[in-house]
């Protein structure tokens, strides 16, 4: 009988005593949590992606309440999630328009090999080897480790280049940071048009690597209507913020490296069009031509 | 009431006992002890490094304090069958410690072992040290120091397995039924063999 007291009440004390010593540090090593972080935590989804540029879900919540972060800080939550915090925040939130990662090559089978790779199946370690196995320093090379880094399944392979789900992708920026040729950017979910090259390379050198690369020949500049596509260092860019998805550029680049491609009757009806307001236009100044000449 | 404590231990006997645990006896390579763990927390480096850390600081407490409760508490009282509930009791209050502890002062590690630190809890490597101490008749400061050398021991296990896990994941060209946990046993197979190498070793103990 006195084994099992002195057992029981033994261990009873210690069990008091660890508990009085946990008790005690708990006060000491208490962390101070504003009650606001845990609420904008619910309303994260979770994923812990990085995509806000905080490590994880909880970093930017503490950010958020500490105001250091913009209340539509997370990409992946985007405008709902924004309004729930702007909520638990009390401010109202500024809903920024939804972003997609596009990439901005469409070589692939139609760009030519330099040589054939056999090596690790990762772009960053093709790269090394010579700058990669296509003659394109510039395109996809379609060995997939943006697939592979994306957390939410919103890439694939098409026809060798790597091609978003607009859909699921969330904007969390994983691909962009990811692919070595800096391919992939992030673009208004609602814009259309699209160049999907990237090769700065004289019009010549392009052409020959490459029947889909941007050659710079301006065609898209001189089409655009709103002053919103331009060849920078040999190749096109748009500025999204000045354009209208009118889809022209896309029509009159003869390499079909602006998105979406026309298909064939699209474009010999844009030629019809261009040849008649060409012609429209000659008239045109003809007439005032002849106007001119009937004051004099 | 009358008991011994166990004869203070000489520098070079510390020593050998020390590397013993670390290498000969590694707890998780050797003696198969802590594996959950072991497979658990190795898939980057960092939070390897940052688990092993965790478990040599709770091997030190809990050798020195299961050491004292054993020698002042469950000895005099004659209550050695109790072994195995007063350690757990110890080592459950230090892991709750630590946990405090790291979440005041180191809340990025803390968020890195996540649920694995309370895991601690039950790790059988911590309790292991704990009862071979007193099987073995450590002195206090020969338990210290195999607390610490187990978990010496541990990090350096897990921590060259994290870094086979890693390239094992990036680029180990895999048949397709081995991908994912048979790999990683198979590597932790390998590598407890290379281990057994350090049998050879001939320390006086």
């Amino acid at each position: 009988m006195q084994n099992i007291i002195f057992a029981a009440a033994s261990l009873s004390i210690m069990g008091f005593l660890f508990a009085l010593l946990l008790g005690f540090a708990s006060k000491i090593f208490a962390v101070e949590v504003d009650e606001r972080v845990p609420l904008v935590r619910e309303c994260l989804p979770g994923a812990n992606c990085g995509g806000c540029g905080y490590p994880g879900c909880d970093g930017l919540a503490a950010a958020i309440v500490a105001g250091t972060a913009p209340v539509n800080g997370c990409p992946v939550g985007g405008a709902a999630a924004a309004e729930k915090i702007g909520k638990v925040m009390g401010v109202e939130a500024a809903s920024g328009d939804k972003m997609v990662a596009h990439v901005h090559c469409s070589g692939g089978c139609n760009a030519k090999d330099k040589t054939r790779y056999e090596g690790l199946q990762d772009c960053n370690a093709a790269m090394r080897v010579a700058g990669g196995p296509k003659e394109c320093a510039f395109g996809c090379m379609g060995l997939g480790s943006c697939v592979n880094a994306c957390p939410f399944d919103a890439l694939s392979l098409v026809n060798g280049v790597a091609a978003v789900n607009a859909e699921k992708c969330v904007a969390c920026g994983k691909c962009v940071a990811t692919c070595p040729k800096k391919l992939i950017d992030l673009v208004p979910a609602k814009s259309v048009v699209h160049v999907n090259c990237m090769n700065r390379d004289k019009g010549p050198a392009a052409m020959k690597v490459c029947e889909v690369a941007c050659i710079g020949c301006k065609m898209c500049e001189r089409t655009c209507k709103f002053d919103a596509i331009h060849v920078e260092n040999n190749v096109a860019k748009i500025d999204y913020a000045k354009c209208k998805n009118c889809k022209m550029c896309a029509k009159a680049c003869p390499k079909g490296c602006i998105e979406p491609v026309p298909t064939p009757e699209e474009k010999e009806k844009f030629a019809a069009m261009q040849k008649a307001q060409a012609e429209k236009a000659k008239q045109a100044a003809a007439a005032k031509a002849a106007e001119a000449g009937a004051a004099e | 009431m009358s008991f011994v404590f166990p004869e203070a231990m000489g520098f070079g006997e510390i020593f050998s006992l020390a590397v013993a645990a670390i290498l000969v006896n590694n707890y998780i390579l050797v003696q198969f002890l802590g594996c959950c763990s072991f497979f658990g927390v190795s898939k980057k480096t960092e939070t390897a490094v940052g688990m092993g850390m965790a478990v040599i600081f709770v091997m030190a407490l809990a050798s020195a304090v299961s050491w004292a409760v054993w020698y002042f508490i469950l000895k005099p009282l004659e209550l050695e069958y109790m072994q195995t509930i007063a350690f757990i009791l110890v080592i459950a209050t230090l892991v709750q410690f630590v946990e405090m502890f790291m979440k005041k002062s180191m809340p990025a590690l803390y968020q890195a072992l996540g649920i694995f630190l309370p895991l601690i809890t039950t790790n059988c490597a911590v309790l292991g040290a704990a009862i071979t101490n007193i099987d073995n008749g450590y002195s206090f400061i020969g338990s210290v120091v195999y607390g610490v050398a187990a978990g010496i021991g541990y990090t350096l296990a897990i921590v060259i397995f994290a870094s086979i896990r890693e390239r094992l994941d990036a680029t180990a060209k895999c048949p397709k039924c081995f991908e994912g946990f048979p790999i990683q046993l198979i590597a932790a197979a390998l590598l407890a063999m290379s281990f057994m190498g350090f049998s050879g070793l001939h320390l006086p103990l």
